[in-house]
């Protein structure tokens, strides 16, 4: 049900940009006015979420260690699992971000005979997630050639090295098989684990559609339904440069790859897509395990009920004296 | 425990139980042996919770006020605004599943609502439905859930099946810590009055007596005394600790499990020989006479409340540090809370060993070290006599505490401390201990008669992997530096690995302890004979 409703939002959204396009003619609305709302939306829903995570105080200092402490100077800290100073953070959180250190300690419990439960490895979504992300990222970057003239030399390499594998004309990019598999991957994997699918959401669902529909329609104009690059080109820099043309001889399967690419970026920071910002801003990763060298400050710091000793004393009274137990004024 | 308990082989058979309708149905089976019971109002009206009142979690009517559902929103909204943690969790979760079989109750249970991602789901589908547009527009499509009587029953259930232990939190790629969200469920649930008694009560005696078992002064001066002559009897060498001495160089805080408690006697035992074999000038304190906290288990506020005491009695008594006992929540509250909560402690100073001459920089501005630190420093500069063939009938395994491991880091000084007392220290599997560690299945204030069989499934991942070195390595001692793990693990160890015992860290150090003065012992602080000297009691 969750799965069919994300599918099916994704192929009316395909059919939207279809027959948006191919027959009431509204290139203007989608070359147009479309991206310019979806970038707003982008722009403005990033800001007010940082913005509305950064407002709320951090009160406690609460890291996850996952190593040593620093404490006596013979023992061996563990600075990237339990970092003690800002620059040892930085390093926690760069193996969290560009490598998915905490992912890769993944481990799957098994039940073994004699009451037992063993941990295997278990790197798959580590490795898938990982591959996932980066090729993602690749593509993004070789996009950017489209808005640039001339193109810097750097891209061209990135894209030779991409295209290493020259099976056909144009050249097939790894990035873009790898996105596609790692993707197929991931969805198999929700939908196979009895466990994953349990918990899976629409919203687990429609980002994976979503991005499955710009990776394939992408690939498809790239080997199939190809489109005069001139005209792409001259679209691109007119929207980044605030004067948008509507040049001829894009082909209907580029409106459907642009519509869906925009699409994503209206949602993304509606949508757990805006882990990328959350992860930075995670107070069990990105604070450093010196609680009792530095004192962390709470801004909300309550006034409660306390017991003082004099109350407890007081109390007492009797029954410390009779024990034999000094008194304060003694 | 008046139900009876499904053998070790039925209870290990578990399988994953999704409820055929979806977890968004909020209907809880309130098993028994599965959960805690409420609290007793009297000891809520001491500590002035609101909604005191007398409720059974097995009941229809739970006497809710009737404006519950508000105060728990606005308790919600409130806590969006206080906790960036609570917001930023709230949000990023992508459900990637990784922490699903991380946790002991799952893997213990398989009741998909123990995955951690599930047990945030409760609440986050609550947030959804109530601060999201999204979650307003869309209703149960983006995952949002009204919030129902059920749905509070169900959060009372489920958040009282974590034990804060911050397991899945290692694993999840944004550091989601499952601790967090529970911490502030219960908080949300204590505002409409749904605490559970062992929280509350042992909170309400800590917050009188200043400690959780609610032992007057006279009480613990006889404790005390007991254990003085305890230890003179086994070791011929007589101890003077004293208690609410001003002007002593240090306060020693423990939990008060440590002098009421079995087997965390014998660790007390091991404290006093070594505080006294150093000559450390320290000091009890028959008011602070209690580091455990179970106000963590609450509230921030009640937290806040019950530590207070520390710094207070460490500012009357005039000393300049302090030193803490094993225990892992405890510490978990004095090494991330109490300086926020009740610092500065600028009437102290920096903690140095008058022993090593060793200054404890790591505690720099709270001024309090554990013990562990401690004794691992003074092992390191051979400040100890130790003959660790007195620990020979012990095939040891160290049980890292959730709380000393993930949210502290004390991982090598009670290895280091325990090869030096030990010759026989085996680890358990790699995935079980250190950062990765398998919680006993009663923190958090879990550990009731009641509530047996949920903390025996919780207990399979430890149990299994202590059984692992029982019979690989004959394991028969498994040493922790927590006083819940020395309560509660005893029973786990009897269901899943019979005949491995628990025990401190410095019991093992006080038996290895060559005192000056002592005579031959004969036997170890446990009073059984000591290896070879079976024979010798005529």
């Amino acid at each position: 049900m969750r799965i069919l409703f994300s599918l099916a939002a994704v192929l009316a959204l395909l059919l939207v940009a279809y027959v948006g396009v191919a027959a009431a003619g509204g290139s203007y609305f989608f070359l147009v006015v479309f991206p310019y709302l979806a970038l707003a939306a982008f722009f403005i829903g990033i800001i007010y979420r940082i913005l509305k995570w950064a407002g709320a105080p951090v009160p406690f200092h609460i890291p996850t260690t996952c190593g040593q402490q620093k404490s006596l100077g013979w023992i061996k800290p563990a600075k990237l699992e339990a970092p003690s100073t800002t620059w040892q953070v930085i390093g926690r959180m760069a193996l969290e971000i560009l490598l998915f250190r905490s992912l890769f300690r993944n481990t799957k419990a098994e039940r073994v005979p004699g009451e037992k439960v063993v941990y295997g490895s278990c790197k798959w979504l580590w490795a898938a997630g990982l591959a996932f992300h980066w090729s993602f990222l690749i593509v993004f970057i070789r996009h950017l050639r489209l808005f640039l003239e001339p193109i810097p030399q750097a891209m061209i390499w990135l894209e030779n090295l991409d295209g290493f594998f020259q099976v056909s004309v144009p050249g097939v990019l790894i990035t873009d098989i790898i996105l596609l598999s790692a993707i197929t991957f991931l969805f198999l994997r929700r939908i196979f684990s009895r466990q994953i699918r349990y918990i899976s959401l629409a919203a687990d669902y429609f980002p994976l559609f979503l991005i499955f529909g710009i990776a394939a329609t992408g690939v498809l104009m790239r080997h199939f339904f190809k489109v005069d690059l001139k005209a792409v080109k001259q679209f691109a820099i007119g929207l980044v440069s605030f004067s948008p043309l509507q040049p001829e001889g894009l082909g209907i399967i580029f409106y459907l790859h642009i519509f869906l690419v925009f699409v994503l970026i209206a949602y993304f920071p509606f949508s757990k897509l805006m882990h990328i910002g959350g992860i930075f801003l995670s107070p069990t990763r990105n604070l450093a395990n010196n609680s009792r060298a530095v004192r962390h400050i709470n801004l909300w710091n309550p006034k409660v009920k306390m017991h003082s000793y004099q109350e407890w004393e007081d109390e007492f009274h009797d029954l410390i004296i009779g024990a034999g137990l000094p008194l304060d004024k003694e | 425990m008046a139900e009876k308990l499904p053998k070790p082989s039925e209870m290990a058979q578990v399988e994953f139980k999704p409820q055929p309708q979806g977890w968004m149905d909020p209907k809880v089976q309130f098993h028994k042996g599965t959960f805690n019971y409420g609290f007793n109002p009297r000891s809520a009206e001491y500590l002035d919770l609101p909604n005191p009142r007398k409720w059974n979690p097995t009941a229809e009517d739970w006497h809710l006020p009737p404006n519950w559902k508000e105060i728990i929103l606005d308790g919600l909204r409130d806590r969006l605004q206080r906790f960036r943690s609570l917001q930023v969790f709230m949000d990023i979760c992508v459900r990637c599943g990784a922490c699903a079989d991380k946790c002991h109750y799952f893997i213990g249970s398989g009741d998909p609502k123990n995955m951690p991602v599930l047990r945030a789901e409760l609440l986050r589908s609550v947030y959804r439905k109530d601060f999201t547009t999204a979650g307003k527009l869309m209703g149960k499509m983006a995952g949002a859930r009204e919030l129902t009587v059920d749905v509070l029953k169900e959060w009372f259930y489920y958040f009282h099946q974590c034990t804060e232990c911050r397991r899945c939190s290692v694993f999840c790629p944004y550091g989601i810590d499952t601790a967090e969200i529970t911490i502030i469920a219960r908080e949300l649930l204590n505002l409409v009055g749904l605490g559970i008694d062992w929280i509350v009560t042992p909170a309400a005696n800590c917050f009188r007596t200043g400690n959780h078992l609610g032992i007057q002064p006279h009480g613990f001066k006889d404790s005390v005394e007991f254990a003085v002559d305890d230890l003179e009897e086994i070791t011929g060498v007589r101890v003077e600790p004293s208690i609410n001495r001003k002007g002593a160089e240090a306060l020693f805080v423990m939990p008060s499990a440590d002098y009421f408690g079995d087997p965390h006697y014998f660790g007390f035992l091991g404290y006093l020989a070594l505080l006294h074999e150093v000559g450390l000038d320290y000091t009890f304190s028959a008011f602070a006479s209690e580091g455990g906290n179970f106000g963590l288990f609450h509230s921030n506020e009640m937290m806040k409340r019950l530590n207070a005491k520390i710094y207070e009695e460490a500012k009357r008594l005039k000393v300049k540090w302090i030193l803490g006992g094993e225990c892992g929540h405890m510490w978990r509250v004095l090494h991330q809370y109490m300086d926020t909560m009740n610092g500065p402690a600028d009437f102290l100073e920096v903690p140095r060993s008058p022993i090593t001459g060793t200054v404890f920089d790591n505690a720099r501005s709270t001024k309090m070290v554990h013990i562990c630190e401690f004794t691992a420093d003074l092992l390191y500069h051979n400040k100890l006599k130790i003959d660790p063939s007195r620990n020979d009938d012990f095939r040891v395994t160290f049980h890292d505490s959730c709380n000393t491991a993930r949210a502290m880091g004390i991982l090598e000084e009670p290895r280091y401390i325990i090869n030096k007392v030990c010759n026989y220290f085996y680890e358990m599997p790699e995935n079980t201990i250190r950062e990765q560690t398998f919680c006993c299945g009663s923190g958090s204030g879990l550990g009731t008669d009641e509530n047996l069989e949920m903390r025996l499934r919780g207990g399979l991942p430890r149990g299994s992997a202590v059984k692992f070195v029982r019979e690989k390595h004959n394991v028969n001692t498994l040493a922790c530096i927590c006083a819940i793990d020395k309560a509660t693990l005893p029973a786990v160890m009897d269901y899943w690995a019979p005949g491995v015992q628990v025990c401190g860290v410095h019991e093992l150090v006080g038996n290895a302890l060559i005192m000056r003065g002592e005579k031959a012992r004969a036997t170890n602080l446990r009073g059984e004979p000591l290896p070879g000297k079976e024979q010798t009691d005529e």
